[in-house]
């Protein structure tokens, strides 16, 4: 099943694994807007209004559930389903789109009501949930769940009206084929046939595996479409099990391993939190903060985690007596996230800027604000292999015809550093399947490229030994750093397996490898720059760098590289096994209790304690591990169960509902609510929004990529034998469309939005077509972003039609759904281009101080 | 050795290797274009210019000197379905194109230089330091794949990586094909691989899969590079029925021979009895 992604575009290296598995007889299904290089090997295509996914998937999850079609023992065993919730919870099918809790004023939800009952005192204040928001709170939440007691009331009937699974089936019980078809424009014969495929191939003998990418990511409910992903393959037993689960492709190289070890504000590394100012003033609140004292499962060690990082950074400095520098960390004060800062750039609030491997003068939302963001900065350091237009907006950039940037008046001093290619350097690239795969360099790097590991080591030794001396206390966390690494080589390479070392964790003080993250300590004796990645350098041996081919070992292959944790394979995979430790089916067997060795064994490595049998019942008083029953698969979570519904933990509610998109050229035909009413929205004159239903802007575009490129084109309209392959931009449109608007084939159309207007070459074609939705016909259109003005191939950037509205959980911009207009012909250029657009402002009734219509 | 299966052993070659081959397979090519580039590294083919063709995703626009690796987009209306459904009602076929490297191969035949030669893996190669640029091998092709570089002259086309193969070395474009569409070996065991996986497509309901070049029996003597097809080759820009242009050849010698000879004989003849 795969949806909200074009995976044998983007990802066609990892696409041959579904060919595989297609010759040996799986199903293909893609669901998506537009008829892509993924649907065309496809058993079945389903087109479907973009930005209308949780109204098709809760259109499952009904199917399901109206016909008691779950894996009942799994449900009943691993979910929360039979999890009594509180009795003030009201649902959105009450409150009209809401649930309870709602705080128009702080515009988020006061989340008692949503509690398991008994756990109302867990809650977090509007407040917390507030800041939370502010510093997307919920990303942490990436390797384990929401924090909550072990202790829940259960009805193992799931007969109680309280209970998740009857709240689940209340929930989407309108959610029918027939509002599938409204909402969606999917007809109910196409939409039986996924809901059979789905169900049929799910079970004791069967899997299904469900693949998303930022299709499902990129919207202003994103994470909603993801856990309404996650309650269908949790409902039809799919998690934890091989040939099931949840596949979010990642992107290029190591996006997963960004994340792991992240490039984000609000995360340190194996996704503890940044800490916040107001409420993590010590250690203890920070680790407080993390975890609840009467969880269940793994992260109850946090502590250790935490603890064992702050040694990685500070070394010898960071002892018990100074809260092991927990002082020195930065702290979060709000937003500060990519989109935050380009607009507090605008405001002449940040001075200066680096960027590495990012162009966000193509690549991000809203291009026209990046530009004019960058622009107004003291200084711009950008990392790159070819002078992107990132690095050159101050003298071609689009606003320069404009008028609005003049480049002798362009403040910003622009530093382009060359950097070094992937094949130019060693390391290690974390993959979809969180596995890390080591990388030799195969050739040294032209001229002055460099690594950014010689980039960050060589930057902080120069500040290092400029604050060398310095009494003042604000130069005490970058002075007291262990900044030592061996380095080679004439340009004074740092040796990155060494920092894999420290990444794996040592002992201290005799600096022994540790074998795994159950070795960490929090008594300042063992260091690691990352929990989860602990174990990949067991024994002394960099496992990432492990080659042994799949023909020589078993279907598992687990000799090739290494997956965090613990180099397992798939995650919760106790799940595989029944709760009395035996697969479900000699078919699907995977891991499973060994009664005569009493321990688990498979073909993976037991996500689970080896010798805590089947059986095992914790003590009263019993936290963290100790607290997981023998029969608790899901070993990140505080009650060790599978979410159905989440409790705790996200901004926009403990059920996905659907909302539309924040341009949406209909109103929401299920509730009065018509967006996610927590959404985060920049509401000002320089970023404004179409209104909904605006026949001035009445078709619906998406935008997407194509094989041939690379996101922003840096890597890829820089090489002539990828330009020649796709050497202009283009628009898809569909003959219906085209006949509307008259346009015709390789001729020019523009396309408007309140913020720009972009010019493409028309590519007519069927595999777009309009959709029924509501009995009126929905347009919907397609633009690759590949395209800026440098390179070798150039042409208007299609990231210049967003604006700026995200998800309130992750703060990931709604980028694959917006409405516009389509005209023939070029756009203006010059002044004129500005006037065009006031003029469609003026039209679709917007002025100053009006963004939304 | 047989020389029907070996043609290097008919040109000559004495106990040459097992003949080397490709299997397009198009049902499962993603149309990524990975083999284009991949050719294009290695044999170091320049680009072939920045054009938007407007022919689906096919801005390659067929082989040429420069492009020696080719994929096909065709988009069209889907077949009946198979009793359990199908993918729609739109199909979009893709199909990477390449030298066919002949049996008997026209190109070969006409080369006046002997740059064009038969390997010993029975494949056929320009050799780019002989050819003069006749173009005598242009016209010969019966899939219209060899063609002249502007302003060098010189004819190019697929050489099957041959410094690549003598090597034990897959050649690049079937290297870098993620979905195994392009597939490399000993063209009898893939003409064996090529029938099961039609086969197994027909009982999977996708009757219209087709095996193209497979054949020794059809005008060219077979291909070493084939093709298992969704539709008539028609629909992907190829020959239904190619036929080696110089088959004709030695007859239509013979025949002008004998004319030649009938007329000689006519004159000797005419000289014969006048001085009778």
């Amino acid at each position: 099943m795969i949806q909200g992604s074009n995976m044998a575009e983007a990802h066609p290296v990892g696409f041959q694994w579904v060919v595989d598995a297609k010759q040996r007889g799986a199903k293909v299904i893609h669901v998506d807007p537009r008829f892509t290089r993924t649907s065309a090997l496809a058993d079945r295509y389903v087109p479907i209004r973009a930005g209308s996914d949780i109204a098709f998937l809760g259109g499952i999850v009904n199917h399901i559930l109206s016909r008691g079609l779950d894996f009942r023992e799994y449900v009943l065993a691993y979910t929360n389903a039979a999890t009594i919730i509180t009795k003030d919870f009201r649902d959105t099918e009450d409150l009209d789109g809401l649930f309870s809790g709602w705080d128009p004023v702080a515009g988020v939800y006061d989340p008692a009501s949503w509690q398991y009952e008994g756990h109302q005192e867990d809650s977090p204040s509007v407040a917390e949930v507030a800041a939370h928001k502010e510093v997307a709170g919920g990303l942490r939440h990436e390797s384990h769940g929401a924090p909550v007691g072990r202790h829940t009331q259960r009805d193992e009937t799931l007969q109680d009206p309280r209970c998740v699974y009857q709240i689940l089936k209340r929930h989407y019980s309108r959610y029918t084929p027939e509002m599938v078809q409204e909402v969606c424009g999917v007809p109910p014969d196409v939409f039986a046939e996924v809901c059979r495929a789905w169900t049929e191939n799910s079970g004791r003998e069967r899997t299904t595996c469900l693949v998303y990418s930022v299709g499902w990511t990129q919207h202003s409910v994103g994470v909603q479409y993801i856990r309404t992903g996650a309650i269908i393959q949790l409902l039809l037993g799919n998690m934890g099990r091989p040939g099931g689960g949840i596949l979010a492709l990642r992107g290029h190289a190591s996006i997963q391993g960004s994340t792991d070890i992240p490039t984000l504000f609000n995360l340190l590394p194996g996704y503890l939190p940044m800490p916040h100012h107001a409420q993590h003033p010590t250690l203890d609140k920070w680790v407080e903060g993390t975890i609840h004292q009467a969880q269940k499962g793994f992260w109850g060690s946090a502590r250790a985690y935490c603890v064992s990082l702050l040694k990685a950074y500070w070394g010898e400095k960071a002892t018990p007596d100074n809260d092991f520098c927990f002082g020195y960390l930065p702290r979060l004060t709000g937003d500060h996230g990519t989109y935050q800062q380009t607009l507090d750039m605008i405001d002449g609030k940040i001075c200066g800027y680096f960027l590495l491997g990012q162009n966000p003068a193509v690549g991000s939302a809203h291009g026209r604000a990046q530009r004019l963001g960058m622009a107004n900065l003291d200084w711009l350091v950008v990392r790159d292999l070819y002078e992107i237009e990132s690095a050159t907006f101050w003298k071609n950039g689009p606003e320069i015809e404009t008028g609005e940037i003049v480049t002798e008046e362009c403040r910003t001093e622009v530093f382009l550093l060359p950097a070094a290619a992937h094949v130019e350097k060693e390391g290690s690239f974390t993959q979809t399947q969180r596995m890390l795969q080591w990388r030799e360099k195969a050739l040294d790097p032209p001229g002055d490229c460099r690594s950014e590991l010689w980039f960050f080591y060589h930057l902080g030794r120069l500040i290092r030994q400029k604050l060398a001396g310095s009494t003042q206390q604000r130069d005490r966390p970058i002075l007291d750093l262990a900044w030592e690494y061996p380095t080679h080589g004439p340009h004074d390479e740092p040796s990155a397996e060494a920092v894999l070392m420290e990444i794996n964790g040592y002992t201290l003080p005799d600096r022994q490898p540790l074998s795994g993250f159950s070795e960490l300590k929090d008594d300042g004796s063992t260091v690691c720059g990352c929990w989860i990645y602990s174990g990949v350098f067991k024994d002394g041996v960099n496992q990432a760098a492990r080659r042994k081919p799949g023909t020589d070992q078993d279907w598992v292959a687990s000799e090739w590289a290494w997956a965090w944790p613990m180099n397992r394979r798939i995650l919760y995979n106790r799940a595989s096994a029944d709760p009395d430790g035996k697969p479900w089916s000699e078919r699907k067997k995977y891991v499973w209790w060994d009664p005569e060795r009493n321990e688990w064994t498979g073909f993976d490595v037991p996500d689970f304690e080896k010798t805590k049998p089947p059986s095992y019942r914790p003590p009263d008083g019993a936290t963290g591990p100790a607290a997981l029953a023998g029969d608790d698969p899901f070993v990140m979570q505080g009650d060790g169960k599978g979410w159905l519904y989440v409790p705790s933990g996200l901004i926009d509610g403990p059920l996905p509902t659907h909302y539309e998109p924040v341009e949406s050229p209909i109103r929401n035909p299920l509730y009065k609510q018509q967006f996610n009413p927590t959404r985060r929205y920049y509401d000002r004159p320089d970023n404004p929004l179409n209104p909904v239903g605006s026949t001035v802007f009445p078709y619906v575009f998406t935008t997407s990529r194509l094989t041939e490129h690379h996101t922003a084109g840096g890597m890829s309209r820089t090489l002539a034998y990828l330009s020649e392959l796709q050497p202009a931009m283009f628009i898809e449109v569909s003959p219906e469309l085209a006949a509307l608007r008259g346009l015709r084939p390789l001729d020019w159309a523009h396309v408007v939005t309140t913020r720009a207007v972009v010019e493409a070459r028309v590519l007519v074609t069927d595999r777009l077509r309009p959709l029924r939705v509501e009995n009126h016909a929905v347009h919907q259109v397609w633009l690759p972003y590949h395209w800026g003005y440098a390179g070798l191939v150039t042409g208007d950037a299609a990231n210049d039609l967003l604006g700026i509205a995200l998800d309130p959980n992750v703060l990931i911009q709604e980028s694959k759904v917006g409405t516009c207009d389509v005209q023939p012909g070029r756009r203006p250029t010059g002044r004129a281009l500005l006037a065009y657009l006031a003029d469609y402002r003026r039209r679709a009734g917007l002025s100053e101080g009006n963004q939304r219509g | 050795m047989d020389n029907a299966a070996s043609p290097a052993a008919a040109s000559g070659y004495a106990d040459p290797p097992r003949r080397m081959g490709f299997f397009t397979d198009t049902s499962v090519c993603i149309g990524c274009k990975a083999c284009e580039v991949a050719c294009k590294e290695w044999n170091g083919v320049p680009d072939d210019g920045f054009n938007l063709l407007g022919m689906s995703y096919d801005n390659t626009g067929g082989l040429s000197a420069n492009s020696w690796r080719a994929v096909a987009f065709i988009e069209q209306p889907a077949p009946p379905k198979a009793p359990d459904g199908g993918a729609g009602d739109l199909r979009w076929l893709m199909m990477s194109n390449v030298c066919k490297h002949c049996t008997h191969a026209a190109c070969l035949d006409v080369c006046p230089t002997g740059a064009l030669f038969r390997t010993e893996f029975s494949t056929v190669v320009v050799q780019e330091d002989i050819c003069n640029g006749c173009g005598y091998c242009i016209p010969a092709c019966p899939y219209g794949v060899i063609d002249q570089r502007e302003g060098d002259g010189r004819a190019w086309k697929c050489t099957m990586c041959y410094d690549r193969i003598g090597d034990g070395l897959t050649p690049a474009c079937a290297k870098a094909c993620p979905t195994q569409s392009i597939q490399y070996g000993p063209l009898d065991e893939l003409r064996g691989r090529a029938e099961q996986r039609q086969a197994k497509l027909h009982e999977a309901g996708e009757t219209s899969a087709r095996l193209y070049g497979n054949d020794p029996g059809d005008g060219v003597g077979g291909d070493g590079a084939f093709f298992l097809l969704l539709d008539e080759p028609e629909v992907y820009g190829l020959p239904p029925d190619p036929v080696v242009t110089t088959r004709d050849l030695p007859k239509m010698w013979r025949t002008a021979g004998l004319a030649a000879l009938t007329m000689a004989a006519a004159v000797v003849a005419a000289f014969v009895g006048r001085s009778r």
